[in-house]
């Protein structure tokens, strides 16, 4: 890429965005970072990482299948994310007391959507090359419509979250209760599977399928380490994973190596200094004594 | 393609057993993040140049221990296994562009192959290794099958009695990292949580019995594999991996048309 960092940090600034492929990079970035954040805060709320990582996946085989069908990759990202949330919707088991069950299904829909991206792949001769893109994604050569498109699928997806925002925070943190006082808990499990697979079918045409589920999970883990009180967690979700991904693109920009895995070691090293802030050093070693004890 | 029939046949019995408890023991996530370490561990083997069954076994056994020492199990601890295998997974990314860009003979293809897995490629060599190495893990799950399965089943009633139920965790999460390892060999890693939880998911939903489950979750599991074995030698464009978790899936929705049974009615040991 020929730049080369400096300590002169205006001058490091001034080369970062000379490419107007830079610019959209970081607009791009900046949208995923804060839709992600904001989604994935509910979906550790709810516990819902296994759906929501199978959620990501899923794109893997819809771009596939999209490129070796001549149409768009974003029509198969948006059109098998969104199928696979109302797949996982039917299979959710009414009782709470079959995750197993329910995760050994989830599982199964996660390896064959990945199994049918493969074969895609292999119908489609000649795009081997394209796999490790797709499954890691590419910050780079991102254009101004899609960069029109995220932000509209991001601002209806917020806006659509925000609409159900506090009956949904009560459904997750007790459905019993939710239920019982008229809140309409089975439908808001379905509409938020729905925005989760949109946002990831969003996100992952940015961040390659592997890794949207960091930009899911770990700001919100972070988040939630730091304080109890929803609205400051959700602010603190957005801030880690804009933080994030910044440095990450600029780091990734002076260095040969990709983005992925600078974002996420940033991500999980915020995630390991909370952990470390909130429960000190020797935290981990005494609760697991008690545990011992206790059995 | 004998090689692959024994290969395949013996890591299907390991994923179908350990499958089993992985289910029963509310863990596919476990399994799932498993399965992703397995990418990181063989690429960076890939990447220093050695052999990627020691990455891969070295990455999965060493992650596994270190969820279940953790005390990491169960529900409530998804986001830790999440952020930690996110994480694993971003310096897999990074192993494997230091791969492509070091290695002159590298391409994305190794990558590939262990990504989606190479069945069809298994030397004889490696095909016996792999079938010494299920061996391996069935006889040390039939060994602990009967104290795991109390533990699975009520871990605070098994430990009162007297089993060891921690080290219990340890040593099972241990071997689905070994199974992973091996499955990575046949099916690639990304591909082989469908041999650990549609055999499994299926056999839990068609029997309420411990042990009949257990022998049916590995003859699904065989079965899934030897089926995606011959869909793909019939018509030679279906890649093996995909013929085989399309099998062990169609295998997992039929489970859905047998007659519903009731949790608890006639379970017994």
């Amino acid at each position: 890429m020929g730049a080369h960092f400096s300590w002169n940090l205006v001058d490091d600034l001034r080369q970062l965005f000379e490419f107007p492929f830079m610019v959209n990079a970081f607009r791009a970035g900046t949208i995923v970072a804060v839709v992600a954040g904001v989604i994935g805060w509910f979906m550790v709320v709810r516990r819902q990482a296994f759906a929501g990582h199978t959620l990501a996946v899923v794109g893997f085989p819809g771009a596939a299948g999209a490129v070796w069908l001549g149409v768009s990759a974003s029509w198969g990202f948006f059109g098998f994310c969104l199928g696979a949330a109302l797949l996982i919707a039917a299979l959710r088991p009414e009782g709470d007391e079959r995750y197993g069950e329910e995760s050994a299904g989830i599982g199964v829909v996660q390896a064959f959507a990945l199994a049918a991206g493969f074969l895609f792949i292999s119908l489609y001769r000649g795009f081997l090359n394209g796999i490790n893109s797709l499954l890691f994604g590419s910050f780079l050569g991102i254009t101004n419509e899609q960069v029109l498109v995220l932000l509209i699928v991001g601002v209806a997806a917020l806006a659509a979250l925000g609409a159900v925002a506090r009956p949904l925070l009560f459904a997750s943190v007790d459905p019993d209760v939710a239920a019982a006082r008229g809140v309409r808990v089975r439908a808001l499990s379905v509409l938020f599977l729905v925005l989760l697979g949109l946002t990831v079918a969003e996100v992952s045409q940015i961040t390659g399928t592997l890794l949207v589920f960091a930009l899911l999970v770990m700001p919100a883990a972070t988040a939630q380490q730091l304080t109890a009180r929803p609205a400051w967690s959700v602010a603190i979700t957005v801030a880690i994973g804009l933080a994030v991904t910044w440095l990450g693109l600029a780091v990734a920009y002076f260095t040969p190596y990709p983005i992925g895995f600078f974002v996420t070691t940033f991500a999980f090293a915020a995630y390991l200094a909370a952990t470390v802030a909130r429960n000190g050093w020797r935290r981990p070693w005494r609760f697991k004594r008690a545990r011992t004890l206790a059995t | 393609m004998t090689n692959a029939v024994l290969a395949g046949t013996a890591i299907a019995v390991a994923t179908g057993l350990v499958g089993y408890f992985m289910v029963l023991r509310g863990q596919v996530f476990t399994g799932d993040a498993l399965s992703h370490v397995s990418v990181t561990g063989a690429l960076a083997a890939l990447a220093f140049g050695i052999d990627a069954r020691i990455g891969l076994f070295a990455a999965t056994i060493a992650v596994g221990i270190g969820i279940a020492s953790l005390g990491l199990r169960g529900k409530a601890d998804d986001v830790v296994i999440g952020s930690v295998f996110a994480w694993v997974l971003g310096l897999g990314v990074l192993f494997l562009s230091l791969y492509t860009t070091s290695r002159s003979g590298g391409n994305g293809a190794a990558g590939v192959s262990v990504l989606f897995g190479s069945i069809l490629g298994l030397s004889a060599t490696r095909a016996y290794v792999a079938v010494a190495v299920a061996a391996a893990i069935v006889l040390c799950l039939l060994l602990m099958a009967r104290p795991l399965l109390f533990a699975s089943v009520d871990d605070a009633v098994a430990a009162a009695r007297g089993v060891r139920v921690r080290v219990l965790d340890v040593v099972f999460l241990a071997l689905v990292g070994a199974c992973a390892a091996e499955a990575t060999q046949a099916v690639g890693a990304l591909l082989l949580l469908g041999l650990l939880a549609a055999p499994a998911g299926a056999a839990i939903r068609l029997t309420a019995r411990p042990y009949r489950a257990l022998v049916l979750s590995a003859a699904l599991g065989v079965l899934a594999m030897w089926a995606g074995l011959l869909v793909s030698d019939v018509a030679p464009r279906v890649p093996p991996s995909f013929a085989i978790i399309a099998v062990a899936s169609a295998v997992y929705a039929l489970s859905f048309l047998a007659r519903p049974r009731r949790r608890g009615s006639n379970a017994s040991m």
